[in-house]
Formats: C-alpha cells, sequence, structure tokens
C-alpha cells in the first residue's frame, strides 16, 4: 500500500470514493483528461460488487421502461472493445472481452412470449433500431447444440457479450498506477467537507483534498452522498453465483443464467435476493440455480461445483444508475449502477468526460436522484 | 512403472495390499491408500496437465484443497485423486487437460420430457441477468 505522508501527497485535483470497477474506470477517463486522481478505497472490509459479479456485457432487456438507459447501455457496448484493446496495450493484460452476441433462455412458452414483447417495445421506443432475434428450441441449437428438451427457445441480442471481471479490475488498477494514479485503501472515508477551493476528506488514516469529489462506492454512497448535498437512495439486492469445474468449451456465446471462461470455467447465476447486508450462500439458492442450469443444459447434471459465493448488487428503487452533479457542492458527482461492467466503456468515456468538463451530450437530466422524490 | 519417489510407509500400517492400474500398469498398493498416493508410489509424473497451458502437475496438498491431483479414475475425468480411496482394479490415468462433459442426445429425450413444466423458476419476466 502506498503510504501518503505529505500534504502535496494527499492533493489531488480528484478524488474518487471507491476501488471497485465504476471507480477505477471513471478515474481512467478522469487520468486521460489530464487531471490527477487519487482513489480513497475503503479496503477488504468494504462489500466488494466488483469480486462478485457475473461478468456480462449485457444489451438486451436492459431499459425496457427507460429508452435512454437502453441507448447509454448500447452505447458502452459499442465503446467496450475499443476500452478492452486501451487496457491491454497499456498492461498486457487480455480481459477476455467477446461479443459475438448472448442469448436469455426462456424454460416455458409464455416465458419466451412475454420476452419477446418487452423486447418489441423496445424496438418501437429505439425508433426500429433495436436488434434482437427470438429463437425456438431447433434455432437455439444452432447456437448451442447442448440446450436442454424443456427449453421453450431463446432471444438472441447480437450486440450482448461477456469477459472476465477480475482480470478487468486488475487491468483497470495496473493502468491507473501506471499513469501516476494514488491509491489509498486504508480505510472508510467518514467524512465529506465542502471547502473553499474542494472538499476535504477524512477517514481514520486522515485527511485528503480534492478540487473534485466523484462518489463511486457502490453502497457506501448511501452515507456519502447527502453530505455534498446529493441523495443515494440505494439498496443491496443479493445475487448468488455458482462455479464448476473447467470442461472442454461446449458454451460458445454467453446466456443470461450460465457462461463458460476461456479456461473452460462454468459460472451459473443468478439469485435476486432481498436479505440485507448478507453477501452468504444458501443450500436452497444454489440448488435452484444448479437446477435450472441443469435444466437448460442437461449435460452440467454431473458436473462439479466448486464453489458459491453471494454479492450483493447496488439498486436503486428502479434499477436504474445514478448520474449527478451536485448543485449545492460544485465539483460533487455521484456515479452509481448495478451494471459497472457492461457500463465499464460508457465510464471511462462520456461520464468521466463530463465530469472533466461538465458538459456531455448523454442524457443524463433522466438519471438523478429526483426522480425518486416525485 | 517405476517406483521412481522416495516414499517410505509406515511399518504401522498392515492393511492387505490390493492391486490398482496405473496408465495399464499393475501396482500393488495397501487397502485404504488414496488414489493420489497410488499414483505416487507408482511415480506417474504428471498426473495431470493443465487447463490452459497444458504444463504437468503431481498430487500437492493430499487433503482436497488444491486440486493438483485430478485424475481419470474409471473412466471418470477430474476425479480428486487424495480424496478417492482406492479399490482393488482401479484403473486410474492421468487427467490430461480440461474434462469433456458427456454430451447429450436429445433424439429421443425431446418427446418424452417436453411437456414437463417448470415450477421451480423465479425468474421474471423482465430478469436483467448482469451485476
Amino acid at each position: 500500500m502506498t503510504q501518503f505522508s505529505t500534504d502535496s501527497q494527499r492533493r489531488a485535483d480528484v478524488c474518487v470514493l471507491g476501488g471497485g470497477i465504476v471507480g477505477l474506470a471513471v478515474a481512467l477517463g478522469l487520468q486521460r483528461n489530464g487531471l490527477s486522481v487519487t482513489i480513497l478505497d475503503e479496503g477488504d472490509s468494504a462489500l466488494r460488487a466488483s469480486r462478485g459479479n457475473f461478468g456480462l456485457v449485457w444489451v438486451q432487456g436492459k431499459g425496457d421502461t427507460l429508452p435512454e438507459y437502453a441507448a447509454i447501455s448500447r452505447l458502452s457496448a459499442q465503446l467496450w472493445a475499443n476500452h478492452a484493446q486501451q487496457l491491454k496495450d497499456a498492461t498486457g493484460i487480455d480481459v477476455q472481452l467477446q461479443q459475438r452476441g448472448g442469448l436469455f433462455l426462456c424454460l416455458s412458452e409464455p416465458e419466451l412470449r412475454e420476452r419477446q414483447a418487452m423486447l418489441t417495445r423496445m424496438r418501437v421506443a429505439a425508433g426500429g433500431d433495436y436488434p434482437f432475434e427470438t429463437l425456438d428450441l431447433q434455432q437455439l441449437r444452432e447456437f448451442i447444440p447442448e440446450a436442454g428438451p424443456e427449453v421453450a427457445g431463446a432471444t438472441w441480442g447480437p450486440e450482448d457479450g461477456h469477459l472476465n471481471p477480475l482480470l478487468y479490475l486488475r487491468a483497470m488498477t495496473e493502468h491507473f498506477l501506471q499513469r501516476g494514479g494514488k491509491i489509498d485503501n486504508s480505510g472508510k472515508i467518514s467524512r465529506i467537507e465542502p471547502t473553499d477551493s474542494g472538499f476535504t476528506l477524512t477517514s481514520d488514516a486522515g485527511q485528503w483534498h480534492g478540487d473534485q469529489v466523484v462518489l463511486a462506492a457502490g453502497l457506501g454512497n448511501r452515507d456519502l452522498a447527502p453530505q455534498v448535498g446529493l441523495s443515494a437512495p440505494l439498496v443491496p439486492n443479493r445475487g448468488q453465483v455458482l462455479i464448476c469445474e473447467r470442461v472442454k468449451p461446449f458454451l460458445n456465446y454467453p446466456t443470461g443464467h450460465v457462461r463458460q471462461t476461456n479456461e473452460g470455467t462454468l459460472q451459473l447465476g443468478d439469485s435476486k435476493e432481498d436479505v440485507g447486508f448478507d453477501p452468504g450462500t444458501t443450500t436452497d439458492v444454489i440448488a435452484k440455480i444448479a437446477h435450472r442450469a441443469s435444466q437448460m443444459f442437461p449435460l452440467l447434471r454431473d458436473v462439479r461445483l466448486i464453489r458459491a459465493w453471494g454479492a450483493l448488487r447496488v439498486m436503486t428503487p428502479d434499477g436504474y444508475p445514478l448520474y449527478e452533479a451536485s448543485k449545492q457542492y460544485p465539483g460533487a458527482y455521484l456515479v452509481t449502477c448495478h451494471s459497472g461492467v457492461t457500463l465499464g466503456a460508457l465510464h471511462e468515456g462520456p461520464i468521466a468526460d463530463w465530469i472533466a468538463s461538465d458538459r456531455t451530450e448523454l442524457p443524463l437530466e433522466v438519471f438523478n436522484a429526483k426522480r425518486f422524490t416525485l | 512403472m517405476p517406483n521412481a519417489l522416495p516414499f517410505k510407509r509406515l511399518t504401522t500400517n498392515s492393511t492387505e495390499w490390493i492391486t490398482v492400474y496405473i496408465e495399464g500398469q499393475p501396482v500393488k498398493i495397501r487397502q485404504g491408500d488414496s488414489a493420489a498416493a497410488a499414483v505416487l508410489v507408482a511415480g506417474l509424473q504428471p498426473s495431470r496437465t493443465t487447463v490452459v497451458s497444458g504444463s504437468g502437475r503431481a498430487p500437492y496438498c493430499m487433503m482436497g484443497v488444491c486440486f493438483e491431483c485430478l485424475l481419470k479414475i474409471d473412466g471418470v475425468e477430474n476425479v480428486q485423486g487424495c480424496m478417492t480411496p482406492a479399490c482393488d482394479g482401479m484403473q486410474i490415468v492421468s487427467q490430461q487437460q480440461a474434462r469433456q462433459l458427456n454430451r447429450t442426445d436429445f433424439s429421443d429425450s425431446d418427446l418424452s420430457s417436453a411437456n414437463l413444466s417448470n415450477k421451480n423458476l423465479t425468474d421474471k419476466k423482465n430478469e436483467d441477468p448482469s451485476v
């Protein structure tokens, strides 16, 4: 860990609170804009959603009640190839991005029809520009021959993909440090005080100063946002994920519930549980996830489970992100979402540019917290 | 197969001798030895190759943690040798990289199970699969 002994080392143009996928992506984009950035991270006692996520770069179905969210998710997916390439060029780390399309399997005909209707509505809302296809089981098996007989069909999104989220986190961390960024993870920031020249941030380990401050601390934003005139009404939503042994590749496309990594590991998801701040696992949910995955792909029935974990999603009441600049304290920004992987390229790109310049062409007005108080 | 490794048996161990087959060659071990112990006795090196690079590995922790002792035992791939008691006549071969899952033949099963409904799912129609 870096030691920050002098005042000058404890100053930065921007302090980013939170060293997960969201904070790092924004921090890299701010560095690209020529700003000095320090990341203040709570350390490994934090909830660490970035260590627990599933790794999808996912577009289909996102934003079915908010076209702007569909638009920024698609924009990020389009920016992803360049984002991954830049990380690889800078660090040599290949985050294993693959964007050949993705499948959402449905286990009943009504579920498939409802999903098709939802995506059709999204296509209309997007003025016709919203690529997807609905596949019956026979068509699905042209993509994945191992889809089981209980599968009704699937929806195909050509813009979907996946990557290795831990390599992504590591690549961003290395690139940020290469560029002279500093990461301090000596404890939780307990107090943010607006000053004449920016913000003073206090933890048990001392004080930092940033001309600007970006809140990217996931569920930790709940306590931080009100200190700079913002609101982050976030709730935890638990997802459990199962990891199986490495097997020869059979799944050439990510699906909403099962994906296979470059190394052959099978990852099975997921659950959506309202259990407060408990990131644990439960046998009944693990069994349910395993059962559903083996219905979708019967060859998984004798695959070995290696481990499972729970992680807490960072959820707003409507599930959509918060991107908001403080009116009361200019220079303070809130960036939070539950899809930090999908939106990573957006955060490194247009979102960081917005914070650096205070201007944007993104429709960010729909992503502020006032929508929850109307 | 040569007994290449300098393992010595405790004299207190007095169980029966059994025969297992390592890469087809008979090897005498004690009843109660694990399959991983058997490949160490036989000097099978490497006893597996890794999935990504194909580099060689051998049993290491002998207590179910490190997964370096994966073997193909009686035709089943990716078995943890250290957690598997050997038995007389057991066929043990090295695990070569990733396991091949048995492909499914759906030619008959489609009709027989097509009517199964799915009662255990909690999926919602608009489920957003990413985290």
